[in-house]
């Protein structure tokens, strides 16, 4: 397989991943508020803004915005097209992606991405917004989840599928542990009473519906919200597909299914981090995840270890630089006369 | 016959009509469809078309508009109505165009070698030595199986008697045939029940007879090459075309940067490492190829690309320099060349052209600007061109000018009023000129696919039918019988 195509297949798959996340995420918060009544504009702020962190683009916003309002924020995480982290750049360059690779993925995959694309583009989109938040966040969550599901059964399950496995895999890790660490600063400290507010209840219920886990965490843990529980579903959990550990699982096994090494040994460095990575989570707890690093930074070293096997798998496998489209480039292809 | 109430003929005097003959009846070779058609009413017809829309958007069949920094692609528009060729007519046209790239190659073999029509003088030595695309650097190069142009595009039109005329060859990268099939799946889809009745010559293999040609040209010896498609990249207006094509023959598309020479060779960069490559169907023009060759700025082309194929070690399609060959003013003398290499007359005419480059044509242009259309020699897509009858008169005076200054450049054609056809413009069927561009490949054997890419110009009256130019498209039915 070409590498520029592998590169392609990977960032098309973590973009619409991406976009899917953020939906969940502001769908998730903008109903949270609903629950939460009389906010003035400091308390809106301090509502929205970890959600802005969270996505780590806080400095972009504060150029673009003024004031973290739940105007400001969606429009920033939805339609913001300055923003390369919003859906809809997200669903862009997810498009662009697999524009440059059309013929080798299937019609279907094509086609719904597209659809999503002009939907994004359209009008439509911004009067069903306006009309109803959650049927327009429901329109890209099912967009992205059909998407999963023509990749899954209508695209050949050989290299390049599992590039797409490796980039869906690494962004949604990526995301869960961001989705976690907006609600850090509530985590409650190791070994303090265990006293939850009806406040906490709500925040972290909207932590579990943000990776769509409240049904699959009430079958294992009851109705009860426990913080601690929430974070260690999310983290440890061997089979909800919404959890770090089993995201590292998939993507440790596409990156072997990539290179036909076994699990244990490696051949390049993006399997040593992986495959280390993945051991910690299967044979670590949480009590010691907490005990050496707190919440927070245990999330953030695990977003620093996603981004490093990002990095090892370019070097492993795309190794080309693959510029950014320049405007000379556009210039001499446009000037390619099709006859 | 009558034709169906709500596509009513209307009048074309002076020009012919593929549809209706001159007293307004349906001529035979549309009856059958034409009795069909009849079958469906005005907001069943709407509704399909809005459907076609739709479909196409959403699968991106499309070509990129230039000069717009928000990437906007437009579809190529579509017009349900097809175009009908009854078989006796389609023999004569393939029989002409086989004459023709037959004459095309023997002429490009011969200007690259011997030189015979030059030194004895049929053509002017200055016409070819003085062309834009002629390569002097691959003069006594022998390319692979001795074909220059493996895939051209030739357009055809019809005059006011209804005779078939070329007025131009591509013979670089000529683009539209994915247009052709896309077009006939949505007919079929649409217009299913019709187009059983009526008994259509299928156009879906041309991709695998593409691919066969591509193998048949690949380097000595090769029993399994590896054929590649080599795009510009997704800016180029043609980009949907590169990933149809390369999706349908089943070969990888890539850009220049995918690619690199080694000892002579061309590989692919692969995860696995590089892998070879034998036949790269290039849709890039010869000046980009190779920056350590031609344009050394070129940041599309392959370093080391050209000394491979001079090695004998990767093939290309079209060969490169097979550009003079569709140089407009060496097309006038594409009917001496048939005469001087195969001793026939042509089959299919050229149009009247006056050269600006001899006196008394010159001359003769200058002077009749308002009648004639003038074209400069290497362009395409509508570019470079003065429709004199339309155009104003600074338009006129700037032609005259640069005609003056650039004899060599230009070349004049009386107007011909192209046939017309039924078209659906704002709300009702009108009368469209269209012209028709076949496809021929050149590889073991000569392949035309039956019809070709039909294209109309939907501004009334226009004549030009280029999809830069506000042009449309229509599917092209080639009959198996005469009606």
């Amino acid at each position: 397989m070409l590498s520029r195509v592998a590169n392609c297949l990977y960032w098309m798959s973590r973009h619409i991943e991406r976009a899917e996340n953020t939906a969940r995420l502001v769908d998730v918060n903008l109903q949270l508020l609903l629950d939460i009544s009389n906010l003035d504009d400091s308390q809106l702020a301090a509502h929205w803004m970890p959600v802005i962190q969270s996505s780590g683009d806080e400095e972009l916003f504060k150029t673009l915005h003024d004031r973290a309002t739940g105007v400001s924020v969606t429009e920033f995480l939805v339609f913001q097209s300055d923003n390369p982290n919003s859906i809809f750049s997200a669903v862009g360059q997810a498009r662009e992606n697999a524009r440059m690779v059309r013929d080798q993925i299937t019609p279907e995959l094509w086609e719904e991405i597209n659809r999503l694309y002009l939907f994004l583009r359209s009008s439509d989109s911004r009067a069903l917004w306006q009309r109803s938040p959650a049927d327009f966040f429901q329109q890209v969550k099912s967009a992205s989840l059909l998407i999963v599901g023509i990749v899954y059964a209508t695209v050949s399950h050989n290299e390049g599928w599992h590039f797409m496995q490796l980039g869906k895999f690494i962004e949604r890790a990526d995301k869960i542990t961001r989705i976690l660490d907006v609600r850090h600063a509530i985590f409650p400290p190791r070994g303090a009473p265990t006293e939850v507010t009806q406040r906490d209840v709500l925040e972290w219920s909207a932590v579990l519906r943000s990776c769509t886990a409240w049904d699959a965490y009430k079958a294992i843990h009851g109705s009860e919200i426990q913080p601690q529980l929430v974070a260690e579903f999310l983290l440890m959990s061997e089979e909800f597909p919404r959890s770090v550990r089993f995201c590292v699982e998939r993507f440790d096994a596409a990156l072997r299914s990539i290179s036909g090494v076994t699990a244990r040994r490696f051949s390049n460095e993006a399997e040593q981090l992986s495959g280390r990575l993945l051991a910690e989570l299967q044979f670590g707890t949480m009590g010691e995840f907490l005990d050496q690093h707190g919440l927070h930074d245990f999330l953030d070293l695990l977003q620093v270890r996603f981004n490093a096997i990002g990095v090892a798998v370019f070097d492993a496998y795309i190794s080309q630089p693959f510029y950014s489209v320049e405007d000379e480039v556009m210039v001499q292809q446009e000037m390619q006369q099709q006859q | 016959m009558t034709p169906p109430e709500f596509l009513a003929p209307y009048s074309t005097p002076g020009i012919y009509d593929e549809m209706f003959d001159a007293d307004g009846s349906v001529r035979p070779e549309y009856r059958r469809f034409s009795e069909e058609f009849a079958r469906l009413n005005r907001t069943e017809f709407d509704a399909r078309r809005n459907d076609v829309d739709v479909a196409f958007m959403r699968q991106g069949v499309t070509f990129n508009v230039y000069g717009d920094s928000q990437g906007t692609e437009r579809i190529f528009p579509f017009d349900l109505v097809p175009r009908i060729i009854a078989a006796k007519e389609w023999e004569h046209i393939a029989a002409g165009l086989t004459q023709r790239i037959t004459a095309l190659n023997l002429f490009l073999h011969d200007i690259y070698h011997e030189q015979h029509i030059l030194k004895d003088g049929t053509i002017p030595p200055f016409y070819v030595l003085s062309g834009k695309h002629f390569r002097r650097e691959f003069v006594n190069f022998a390319v692979p199986r001795d074909i220059y142009i493996h895939i051209c595009g030739s357009d055809l039109i019809r005059d006011a008697d209804g005779t078939w005329m070329v007025l131009e060859d591509n013979g670089r990268c000529p683009s539209g045939v994915s247009y052709v099939m896309e077009n006939r799946r949505a007919m079929k889809r649409t217009f299913h029940s019709i187009f059983e009745n009526v008994g259509v010559r299928p156009v879906e293999h041309y991709t695998q007879e593409l691919r066969t040609m591509l193998e048949y040209i690949a380097p000595q010896g090769m029993s399994e090459p590896t054929v590649v498609l080599l795009t510009p990249g997704v800016h180029n207006s043609a980009y949907f075309e590169h990933t149809y094509l390369a999706r349908q023959m089943g070969v990888e598309i890539v850009e220049g940067r995918d690619l690199v020479v080694r000892d002579a060779r061309v590989f692919m960069r692969t995860t696995k490492g590089l892998k070879p490559v034998h036949v790269i169907y290039r849709r890039l023009d010869d000046d980009f190829l190779d920056p350590t060759v031609f344009r050394r700025d070129s940041v599309l082309g392959v370093p080391g690309l050209i000394h491979a194929y001079r090695a004998g070690n990767v093939s290309l399609a079209n060969s490169i320099g097979t550009g003079i060959a569709d140089d407009k003013v060496i097309y006038r003398f594409v009917p001496e060349m048939i005469k001087y290499y195969l001793d026939q007359d042509p089959i299919l005419p050229n149009v009247p052209t006056y050269l600006a480059s001899e006196e008394a044509d010159k001359a003769y242009m200058v002077d009749n600007l308002d009648k004639l259309v003038v074209k400069a020699a290497n362009e395409s897509g509508g570019y470079g061109m003065l429709m004199g009858p339309m155009a104003s008169k600074k338009e006129r005076e700037d032609f005259r000018a640069a005609i003056l200054a650039d004899p060599r450049n230009y070349i004049g054609q009386p107007m011909i009023s192209l046939s017309s056809h039924p078209t659906h413009e704002n709300g009702k069927f009108e009368g469209r000129h269209v012209d028709l561009r076949p496809f021929i490949l050149y590889g073991e054997k000569i392949v035309i696919v039956p019809g070709g890419l039909t294209r109309v110009a939907l501004r009334k009256g226009s004549l030009v039918v280029n999809s830069s130019q506000g042009g449309g498209s229509k599917d092209t039915w080639v009959l198996n019988g005469n009606e």
